[in-house]
């Protein structure tokens, strides 16, 4: 009864989606259908919510009539995962997805009274519409209350058992805020155009969803990247796998869209430019679902394939892309304004960021659907590796970080070349200590010594400026310190980078109880395997000592864990986390006489990569509390008076 | 900027939805994936769910074409095609074999009496190890053999009536099995549906 009802929300959510999408496209003048538009879309929220929560309960309850859940749910695991496992796979996990786009909805509709009404009303037709494909995906492809009656199995197969951990109860969620919430800058991007308005105004309107929109994704990333680091026990952090990529495909476009926008918002230029960025980010969300979905791309992450779905999304991702792409080739270039400025102003800057941004963007799709492509002509396979990536990804994160360093001297329009004297103090210090950096740890690699160096030289002028701000008594800008904040994570993230991929040490070691080895200076002994009890596994734990030079010892445990239920075998890394390095064990194979395969790592400052992602994330945060976007309201009452008057 | 250089996102776009759909149509993995397509049925020796004193050998399954499914009763998938399998059984002359793969004994015994068993043979591989031969992914799984033992096409999950219309059933006439279309089948069945009540 339950599952049946969460169905009958979703397609009533489906139907109220299919009206505001009609009503708030139609353009109508009609204060009381642009009023419904708001109330059907509580409406759909209120409904999607039902639906998903029915099948939370499906879960919950153990009702494993319903396909899905028999699926991906088995009565011995622990309360926390069963209700994660609600997104644990492809069916729920696109329900949330759609729970998210109505959340968004209602998110827009509660500062609504900020924005023209006639505007605001086509915003929401547009997330309606992509709702409802989002819906209709659901419904006819991939269903998860479909019921398994009469056969109803006694018990579930289990979640994959990669997914039964804290990263996932996570992850999806915080990166589905923002995958869809790149659809709310989409939408203000169509609603511009079809309204032939995109003024600083509508930049400043957009700036917030879009910052809101980029934090999730870069949390989400994040935590995806540390929960492969944990859970895979490969002991990376990032593969280039082609659905790490999907993700990291619209967060490039974002990043760029959040900077286009501020050129937008403070100079009025840009904007064909930013449209296309906002049109591009949430296309390549889109992309990223038909990738991960269709099993177009073969993948550690790919759902089950099933065409029928691959071909769906292909379709609406013609219709949708295809569509805001053609009303943009049509409108964009009806309010272009050409704003003089010269090479060394921040304009100029931000185009050279843009530019490195969509040539990162352009290398990984390449990357990503070159193998579709070959394999196409030639019906061979072929991989595109870390090295094809590095490859350019290495001098574009180096220019990238050159541009930073000089941005907080400059200005609109033009600098004078003498206020750039600070920068050449700040790149001295960073080079003295990029220099120091290169003997203490690497005399081979310049480029590890350079990005190090480079590093610290943003960190540098940001903090020097920040400093000049601060002594002179101003009150900083929310929008001020965001930004700083984000371009240091940037700075801690590239020299974690650099440093972990370089300076870490990896051994895969046979070893014995009581054995020991040498691992970047510190004494790692094998103590022996005990038998451990799960509540829905069994596991050996392999338990090590190590013992540094310096500091007191500890002790690791890391498992190799068999899941009862789909008989499925998963290792669990034992990791001792330090901001300046991780010690790192996984259990590979029994061998003969009680010993182990085993792989050791010590990765320094790897730490420093989520880190770096969390402060750029929580910049962007902190950089909508800005004032300028507060005060928005007591200037719109105007604007909206006037057009209730109309 | 130019009014046509507007257009050229609408361009590239267009190129990389036609790459899209051309690798999508290609749509090998969901039967390709497997390094037997094509090759031999590995050797193998394994004793029989129902007759555990008798073994089974690679030789038994040649002769004719064979459908072999890789099933176990901790997979529910397994459960929602079993009435597809029971139908094919019916409907053609194919020979059946079921590897029951990491399971229970007693269970799979159990199961097949209460749902019926569509095999001709069933497998004992409690341990897996034939699975691995056949680089089993996860059950369900279905290989189907031409006379002489050769692997001419794999399905990675459920046989529904798609698989079976679309894929199978082309491919049964290939090898010239001898099937019997889906209504003469349901002649003699309680008819279900819209004529349940005359």
């Amino acid at each position: 009864m339950i599952p049946e009802l969460g169905h009958f929300s979703l397609v009533i959510a489906g139907v109220l989606s299919l009206f505001t999408a009609l009503v708030g496209l139609s353009g109508s003048r009609n204060s009381l259908l642009q009023r419904s538009v708001v109330s059907m879309t509580v409406g759909q929220f209120a409904l999607t919510l039902l639906s998903f929560s029915a099948l939370v309960w499906s879960f919950a309850t153990d009702d494993f009539s319903v396909a899905y859940v028999a699926n991906n749910s088995n009565s011995l695991m622990p309360w926390y995962y069963k209700v994660s496992a609600t997104w644990g796979a492809h069916e729920g996990s696109f329900l949330l997805w759609i729970l998210i786009t109505s959340g968004w909805m209602l998110a827009l509709c509660l500062r609504g009274h900020q924005y023209p009404t006639s505007f605001f009303t086509k915003v929401l037709g547009i997330m309606a519409l992509l709702n409802l494909g989002f819906i209709c995906f659901s419904l006819f492809t991939s269903n998860p209350f479909l019921r398994l009656i009469p056969m109803t199995p006694v018990d579930g197969a289990d979640l994959n058992p990669l997914l039964q951990d804290f990263g996932l109860i996570v992850h999806p969620p915080l990166l589905y805020m923002g995958y869809v919430g790149l659809a709310v800058p989409f939408a203000f991007a169509v609603a511009g155009l079809l309204e032939g308005q995109v003024d600083s105004a509508w930049a400043r309107w957009s700036r917030t969803w879009t910052n809101m929109a980029w934090a999730f994704l870069t949390a989400g990333i994040t935590l995806g990247s540390w929960w492969a680091y944990y859970e895979l026990g490969w002991g990376g952090w990032w593969f280039w796998d082609p659905v790490e990529n999907a993700s990291f495909m619209p967060w490039l476009a974002a990043t760029a869209l959040v900077h286009s926008l501020s050129v937008t918002e403070k100079r009025g230029t840009f904007k064909s430019w930013t449209l296309l960025l906002a049109i591009t980010g949430f296309s390549f969300s889109l992309l990223g679902a038909f990738i991960v979905r269709s099993g177009v791309l073969t993948s550690v992450h790919s759902f089950a394939v099933d065409p029928e779905r691959g071909m769906y999304i292909l379709i609406f991702l013609a219709l949708v892309v295809g569509g805001s792409l053609t009303l943009y080739a049509l409108r964009a270039g009806q309010n272009s304004t050409q704003v003089a400025y010269s090479f060394l102003s921040r304009e100029f800057f931000m185009l050279i960021n843009n530019l490195i941004l969509i040539v990162a963007l352009a290398v990984v799709l390449w990357g990503t659907m070159a193998p579709i492509g070959y394999e196409a002509v030639t019906g061979g396979r072929i991989s595109i590796g870390t090295p094809f990536f590095n490859r350019f990804f290495v001098p574009l994160g180096l220019v990238l970080a050159i541009a930073l360093a000089v941005l907080p001297l400059l200005n609109w329009k033009r600098t004078k070349a003498e206020a750039l004297r600070p920068a050449g103090i700040s790149l001295l210090i960073a080079a003295v200590f990029a220099v120091l950096i290169w003997f203490v740890l690497d005399p081979t690699s310049v480029v590890v010594a350079t990005a190090v160096g480079l590093g610290a030289w943003v960190v540098i002028s940001h903090g020097a400026d920040l400093y000049k701000r601060l002594r002179k008594g101003t009150t900083l800008p929310m929008a001020y310190v965001g930004m700083t904040l984000a371009h240091v994570g940037f700075s801690v993230c590239m020299i974690g980078i650099a440093i972990t991929a370089t300076q870490s040490e990896e051994s895969d070691v046979r070893m014995a109880p009581q054995g020991s080895v040498m691992l970047a200076g510190q004494r790692v002994t094998f103590l022996g395997v005990v038998e451990v009890q799960g509540p829905n596994y069994s596991a050996q734990q392999g338990v090590f000592l190590v013992e540094p030079e310096s500091t007191g010892s500890y002790e690791l445990r890391a498992e190799k864990r068999r899941y009862f239920a789909g008989n499925n075998v998963m290792t669990e890394a034992g990791i001792q986390a330090g901001l300046l390095a991780d010690t790192y064990v996984s259990l590979g194979e029994p061998l003969a006489d009680g010993a182990w395969a085993v792989r050791l790592h010590y990765k320094p400052l790897v730490r420093w990569v989520w880190l770096g992602a969390l402060l750029m994330a929580l910049g962007g945060i902190i950089a909508i509390f800005d004032r300028r976007y507060r005060s928005l309201r007591v200037r719109d009452t105007k604007v909206i008076g006037a057009v209730a008057q109309s | 900027m130019s009014r046509a250089s507007l257009f050229v996102p609408l361009g590239i776009f267009i190129g990389i939805l036609a790459l899209g759909y051309v690798g999508f149509s290609l749509d090998a993995r969901n039967q390709l994936p497997s390094a037997l397509l094509g090759k031999p049925f590995p050797e193998f020796s394994a004793p029989l769910l129902l007759e555990p004193e008798v073994q089974i050998t690679k030789a038994d399954l040649l002769g004719q074409p064979a459908l072999v499914n890789v099933w176990a009763t901790w997979c529910p998938t397994c459960k929602s095609e079993h009435e597809q399998l029971m139908y094919i059984a019916s409907a053609t002359d194919v020979l059946m074999v079921g590897v029951d793969y990491k399971d229970r004994p007693a269970q799979a015994i159990q199961w097949l009496q209460q749902y019926g068993n569509p095999y001709d043979y069933v497998i004992d591989d409690r341990d897996g190890s034939l699975g691995i031969e056949l680089g089993v992914y996860g059950a369900p799984e279905t290989f189907l053999l031409n006379a002489a033992g050769e692997v001419v096409y794999k399905r990675v999950g459920d046989i529904n009536i798609r698989i079976w219309e679309n894929e199978l059933l082309p491919r049964f006439k290939a090898l010239e099995v001898e099937v019997i279309t889906q209504a003469e089948a349901l002649q003699g069945q309680p008819t279900v549906g819209s004529g349940a009540g005359q």
